[in-house]
């Protein structure tokens, strides 16, 4: 061998037990579905099927919800914060035991790379569960009021790109603020949530504090509009978002959205260049780009633009795309057809538009959907692909030539999710941070998270903060 | 100062007066430090197995400057090492020699003469190593000794006083005097980065060097920590890679002191890979300093080999 060719290097997919099929997690049993339609979970990487998954209908969210109305009139809301705390940290520590279990599972049913699972997702996991699990017996200090109470029941509706991440970010605060909860996971990613559900079960946590009801749209919309739920939270789309904040205008539920993202990832002539090509390529290959607040709008100062758009090109041709479970995936699989069809269309209407498109030479996988890392040259505000979200491994590249240009592209656009600067004057940053509408404005990285850091959206991006001490919020009236 | 004659004609204006040469190494991009032990940190990640091992454990023996450099040393001392150096492991005649051995100057005429006939070549620290403070003068001559003893290669240090004060110049003019006095010995240059601190010292250090003549740009003497880390060598490789995109010329690269394990040597050797390119895969432009490295690296291809472990005692200690 005269080149150093990485042999594969699978994790064993031995660690997990999928079961063929799947009932919904409801007062603290698995119980089959009474009404709506099985579906089934593939893995995104070989359109092998994972498992069959009950679909909840009416009936059955009905049902979740009385199980959580119950829990949190006669257990939970009545427990004091320290118990409360006892059984997050039991939950967060169960957590670390399988997290390999988790990582593969997460990988197998998202189709993220198994080394983004294992060294980011799942840790995260178990951070939030720890972090709000020192929250419960500590509300009062939260800045929130002097008694600050509850919602009560809450319905809570994840996407599939962070599954078990999501999960964490609504369940940790939801429960350590002492409400119960119905969460519905994404219909192609069920699976982590469903694992959930049996740690739930291992941590004894009292029958129907936590519900977990799984199916498709139809499924999330009957949760949220139920009527005896008091707080709706819902990660996904900005279309979707939308339609839910129609749906319970009028009532009385407390809502917090996160939605959608094009951000801008600024990257100044006196930037440090090694670290910003990282960054540029954390910002937009991250988990395929199937992030919401990921860097895809590259905003570049012109007089360092060959330089940065040569170097982005090298390193794209080290990016390893392949099996998700090979610990040297850089990345993994499209989450679902659907989702590739939408990043082919905008593409194609990228390249319709003049906008010049440009892949390093990689051989994708034969079965299974996938994408190759791309980046759009050429591309003005004016191209759909500058504006709309992609959700996908495309990055679109602009320029600009003075600071208040930067901050004026940057903003002009309907979302304001995140925001990354990179420049090595510690002064542009603060001005920059002030200037730029973005909930989350990274200086110098991109992609962190930390469950002690608020997160969340302006305009488009949504309303609500999730994250640190204002995540507790948007679960306890005051 | 001393101009550059040779193949670096895009760059040879930076280093026609010291003002130049100060503003150019001023003005390289920075380096966050954050970022650059993130990315190395990523790159430990990579997962080297089976037919990759094989080949990243033999490269890795064959990338290693066998290194005794203490007060204590011998020549029976020496010739051991020599020994070993032809013939690392005495039960598999398959596993490489290593590419040099790196000895003090007084003893590089007994490793010269115990290496004779092989491949082997001899190393020897040079110019007041390891702290370096001493007269241009002497470390001329010590430089010049160490050839005339059969040195096939120099391992020279910087003046990092001069360097963190600020006299790129005096820095640059001392590595130019070496590089004249090594004749067509391989001129190793150590920037002992464990002094020089910041990453951005280290981005420095390594152009001022290959500016100045360097065939290599070598981490640390190993008598101060910390000697090589992950991230300093990712800083030294994009340095190189940077210095080749400039001026077509490879220049190589090696970490000293504290590798000590097989799984250590192939985190290096992902980073090469990924960093500067396939091209510095090579001894002629990657080593690894390191003594105990050796071992860990033969115990680990016999387990790859036949599937167990043999105990350390089948290993020779040296």
């Amino acid at each position: 061998m005269s080149r150093f060719e990485y042999a594969p290097a699978p994790e064993s997919r031995a660690i997990v037990d999928i079961k063929s099929s799947y009932g919904l997690f409801v007062n603290g049993q698995f119980v089959e579905a009474t009404d709506g339609k099985p579906f089934k979970t593939v893995s995104p990487s070989s359109e092998e099927v994972l498992a069959e998954i009950s679909e909840a209908g009416p009936a059955d969210v009905d049902k979740a919800v009385k199980a959580a109305r119950k829990a949190f009139e006669k257990v939970w809301g009545p427990m004091s914060g320290r118990d409360r705390a006892k059984y997050l940290f039991r939950i967060a520590r169960l957590i670390q035991e399988r997290s390999r279990e988790l990582a593969v599972l997460e990988s197998l049913d998202n189709g993220k790379p198994i080394r983004e699972s294992r060294d980011v997702d799942i840790p995260l996991v178990a951070a939030h569960f720890f972090y709000y699990a020192g929250w419960a017996d500590k509300l009062e200090y939260a800045g929130v009021g002097e008694d600050p109470q509850p919602w009560g029941v809450a319905g809570q509706v994840i996407p599939w790109n962070f599954p078990m991440l999501m999960l964490a970010w609504k369940i940790a605060p939801a429960l350590a603020a002492g409400n119960t909860v119905i969460l519905k996971p994404a219909e192609t990613t069920p699976l982590t949530a469903l694992a959930f559900a049996e740690i739930c079960q291992q941590a004894d946590l009292p029958p129907g504090v936590v519900n977990i009801v799984t199916g498709a749209g139809r499924t999330g919309q009957t949760l949220v509009e139920h009527p005896d739920v008091d707080k709706v939270a819902f990660t996904g789309s900005t279309e979707v978002g939308r339609a839910i904040a129609k749906s319970v205008a009028g009532s009385d539920k407390a809502v917090t959205l996160e939605l959608g993202g094009k951000a801008a990832n600024i990257v100044f002539e006196d930037a440090p260049i090694d670290q910003t090509i990282e960054g540029i390529v954390n910002g937009i290959f991250f988990n395929q780009g199937h992030v919401c607040c990921a860097g895809s709008r590259l905003l570049v100062q012109e007089s360092v633009y060959d330089e940065v758009l040569a170097r982005l090109k090298r390193r794209m041709g080290t990016l390893r795309v392949g099996d998700p479970l090979d610990k040297n995936t850089d990345i993994g699989a499209i989450n679902s057809a659907a989702q590739l069809a939408r990043i082919r269309e905008l593409s194609q209407i990228g390249e319709d538009e003049g906008a010049e498109r440009w892949s390093p030479e990689c051989e994708l996988p034969a079965e299974g959907y996938w994408f190759p890392p791309t980046v759009f040259t050429g591309v003005s505000q004016a191209h759909r692909i500058a504006r709309e979200e992609i959700f996908g491994p495309v990055l679109s590249v602009l320029t600009f030539r003075t600071p208040a240009e930067a901050v004026e592209k940057a903003n002009n656009t309907p979302f304001g999710l995140s925001a990354g600067i990179w420049t090595d004057k510690g002064s542009r940053i603060l001005w920059m941070a002030n200037q730029l509408r973005a909930g989350v404005v990274w200086a110098n990285t991109f992609n962190r998270f930390d469950p002690t850091s608020p997160f969340g959206g302006y305009k488009e991006s949504g309303y609500g903060r999730e994250g640190g001490r204002h995540g507790l919020e948007a679960y306890l009236a005051h | 100062m001393t101009t550059l004659d040779s193949g670096v004609d895009s760059l040879a204006d930076v280093t026609s007066s010291e003002d130049r040469l100060r503003r150019f190494l001023l003005g390289l991009p920075g380096v966050d430090q954050v970022g650059a032990e993130a990315r190395a940190a990523t790159l430990s990640t990579r997962s080297i197995k089976t037919t990759a091992k094989a080949y990243a454990l033999d490269l890795a023996i064959r990338m290693i400057d066998l290194t005794t450099l203490e007060g204590q040393d011998t020549p029976g001392k020496v010739r051991a090492l020599c020994a070993k150096a032809m013939r690392p492991d005495p039960a598999d005649s398959t596993a490489p020699q290593v590419a040099a051995v790196c000895v003090y100057p007084d003893l590089v005429a007994t490793a010269k003469h115990e290496l004779r006939g092989s491949d082997v070549k001899v190393a020897s620290v040079a110019t007041a190593f390891p702290s370096g403070r001493s007269s241009l003068a002497v470390k001329v001559q010590d430089t010049k000794d160490a050839v005339a003893a059969g040195a096939d290669q120099v391992d020279m240090v910087i003046d990092r006083g001069a360097f963190l004060s600020g006299r790129y110049g005096l820095v640059f003019d001392e590595i130019a005097a070496i590089r004249e006095a090594a004749g067509d010995a391989h001129l190793k240059v150590i920037l002992e980065t464990g002094e020089l601190v910041t990453y951005d010292n280290v981005r420095r250090a390594s152009w001022l060097a290959m500016l100045a003549g360097a065939d290599f740009i070598k981490t640390s003497t190993g008598k101060v920590s910390p000697a090589a880390t992950l991230p300093v060598t990712l800083v030294m490789l994009e340095a190189v890679r940077d210095y080749h995109e400039s001026t077509g010329l490879h220049i190589g690269v090696k970490p000293a002191g504290g590798i000590r394990t097989a799984k250590d040597a192939i985190k290096y050797l992902v980073m090469v890979n990924e960093t500067a390119g396939p091209d510095w895969l090579d001894p002629e432009l990657f080593r690894f300093g390191a003594s105990s490295l050796l071992n860990d690296l033969l115990m680990q291809r016999t387990k790859l080999a036949t599937g167990h472990y043999p105990g350390p005692d089948y290993f020779t200690l040296d």
